[in-house]
């Protein structure tokens, strides 16, 4: 090492010391911590004496897996995700095509208005949407009753709670995934479509055989994102529902917080966490080796 | 005919499905904003009233009046001002060192933090408020801020801008005798003012709209950020609907009209995460 490498080796360290260890002692840190709180019975009389915590093994991962109460939220998660996110990314996909196209003026004005709910407080825009779920003055059910449709008692009936968080969630987020999109497709070089336009491809084929294998590496990001970020779904039921009707929008991040932070069950709520982290990882990795093996 | 097919049929479909999405986006802010100047009760009327028969803002005065929602307002500025001026300062130096500087287990180094972004921050909030209050930072703003002061994403988003920028620029400084620290804050920080603009506004709205974390290490009333004080409001005046939508336009309301003022960065942002990520 020469003395100018030294002096850089040095400097380095100095400038990302702040943020590693930052990041080490409040992330890493707690992360492997939780690891270990997942296997002892941290509870509330833990919390005001440490000498009361026992190491419990795998006793939290099996009391979990006999709880119908979890099973009930891990199967509401999957439903959030496995609905909610392909027609989140679909939806961001059609808006980004549309704002996209060739004959649309003003897209920066579509643009802008179709991304409008994702930079809002999604406390806030929880609260409008209960009322515009109302079953008796609500905005939805006087729409629908134009059309002839009956209310429904959107977030109070156990079958329509569900769809109702996941189609406030798709408002509140296709807009991101659009921007991502629309930078994808500018990226498509414009010569490719006049080659097929020449070739006498109509606009569906133009479509399948450009568009979507050359937006595929964007399509991998976006739903990747999505997926990671609707697993962790929480603030909507916990305003909308507090997980009712009858638990039906229950989900895993929000019985994590009511374990843990409401009755203290630490140990429990922390395996609990490490389940859903572990299903993120699965997930992960199933979309990371679908995509790998066939190309869109 | 030949021509309504290729041209009119297209564009009306274009401009319809545009403009269907356009309010169905919309809508529910805008009734926000009408139903929060409506007389109490009018909101709740049947058939639903689009506009108010007179407008009034006995909400907007009755929240900052009886309800404190300028302390929960006050709360909110000073706690997102402090996370994105902290997280400014260290996230760039880290992006700058993976950026610029060449020593042992860099690249390995990064590799780990951006492998470490899939872990749910919900995974190190259990053990991370057991820390907090063996220090005693329950129901404290630092409490709230401590989380927020580095970020992957932010480290990341800088590195790759500064990747872009010329090394000869900082050696140039360096022949010239200046210090490495001032080189960072005289040369590198002005260099990375549009991305350091982005981040401003990524980590401003992430710490206005943040909830969960809030919500769990602010105990005392006096200390909510606005999302935590209005998911408190709705359990006490879920009927006063006029109220409700009040208290949400003025969350709602800041952030909004940043983006408004920065899109443009806000939007760049977005697409270089996403490219490159």
């Amino acid at each position: 090492m020469t003395g100018q490498e030294r002096h850089a080796a040095r400097s380095a360290k100095v400038f990302l010391a702040p943020a590693l260890l930052l990041i080490a002692v409040f992330f890493f840190l707690p992360v492997l911590a939780a690891l270990l709180l997942s296997f002892t019975d941290f509870d509330i009389y833990a919390l005001g004496d440490l000498d009361r915590l026992r190491f419990v093994g795998l006793r939290n991962y099996l009391d979990l897996l006999q709880s119908p109460l979890f099973w009930t939220a891990l199967g509401n998660t999957f439903y959030f995700v496995v609905v909610g996110g392909p027609l989140s990314v679909t939806v961001s996909l059609g808006a980004a095509l549309l704002v996209n196209a060739p004959l649309t003026r003003f897209p920066g004005f579509f643009r802008a208005a179709l991304f409008l709910p994702v930079v809002t407080t999604l406390v806030a825009v929880a609260v409008v949407w209960r009322y515009l779920y109302h079953p008796h003055y609500g905005l939805l059910n006087y729409g629908l009753g134009l059309l002839g449709i009956d209310p429904i008692d959107w977030l109070g009936n156990p079958v329509w709670a569900m769809p109702a968080i996941i189609l406030m969630a798709v408002w509140k987020n296709f807009g991101f995934n659009m921007i991502i999109f629309i930078a994808g497709l500018q990226n498509i070089p414009p010569q490719l479509y006049e080659a097929a336009r020449i070739d006498g491809a109509n606009g569906w084929r133009q479509f399948r055989h450009i568009t979507l294998p050359l937006l595929g590496p964007t399509f991998l990001f976006v739903a990747l994102m999505t997926m990671i970020g609707y697993f962790q779904v929480f603030a909507e039921p916990y305003v909308m529902t507090q997980g009712g009707p009858t638990n039906r929008t229950l989900s895993v991040v929000l019985l994590m917080y009511e374990e843990g932070f409401r009755w203290w069950n630490m140990g429990y709520a922390s395996a609990a966490a490490f389940v859903l982290f572990v299903l993120i990882l699965a997930g992960t990795a199933l979309q990371l080796r679908l995509q790998r093996r066939e190309p869109p | 005919m030949n021509r309504l097919l290729h041209r009119i049929l297209p564009a009306l479909l274009v401009y319809g499905l545009l403009m269907l999405g356009t309010m169905l986006a919309l809508a529910p802010l805008l009734w926000m904003l009408a139903a929060s100047l409506m007389p109490p009760g009018e909101a709740t009327g049947y058939p639903p009233r689009f506009w108010p028969s007179t407008v009034t803002f006995e909400h907007y005065a009755a929240l900052f009046t009886r309800l404190d929602l300028g302390r929960y307002l006050l709360n909110s500025t000073l706690l997102a001002g402090a996370v994105t001026a902290i997280s400014l300062f260290v996230n760039s130096m880290a992006g700058y060192a993976f950026a610029k500087f060449r020593f042992r287990y860099r690249d390995r180094l990064f590799r780990i933090l951006l492998a470490a972004m899939v872990i749910p921050a919900q995974v190190a909030m259990l053990p991370l408020f057991l820390l907090l209050k063996q220090f005693s930072l329950i129901n404290t703003y630092w409490g709230v801020i401590i989380p927020g002061m580095a970020n992957i994403f932010g480290i990341f988003l800088i590195r790759q801008y500064l990747l872009a920028i010329p090394d000869s620029l900082l050696d140039a400084a360096r022949m010239d005798g200046a210090g490495e620290f001032r080189i960072y804050w005289a040369l590198v920080l002005p260099l990375c003012r549009p991305i350091l603009v982005t981040l401003a506004i990524f980590t401003f709205m992430g710490a206005w709209n943040d909830f969960m974390w809030p919500l769990i290490v602010l105990t005392d009333s006096s200390m909510y950020t606005l999302p935590v004080a209005l998911a408190n409001l709705l359990g006490e005046h879920v009927q006063d609907t006029e109220l409700m939508m009040a208290g949400s336009v003025l969350t709602v309301l800041p952030v909004l009209l940043l983006f408004v003022a920065l899109q443009k960065y806000y939007i760049a942002g977005i697409m270089l995460g996403g490219m490159k990520g």
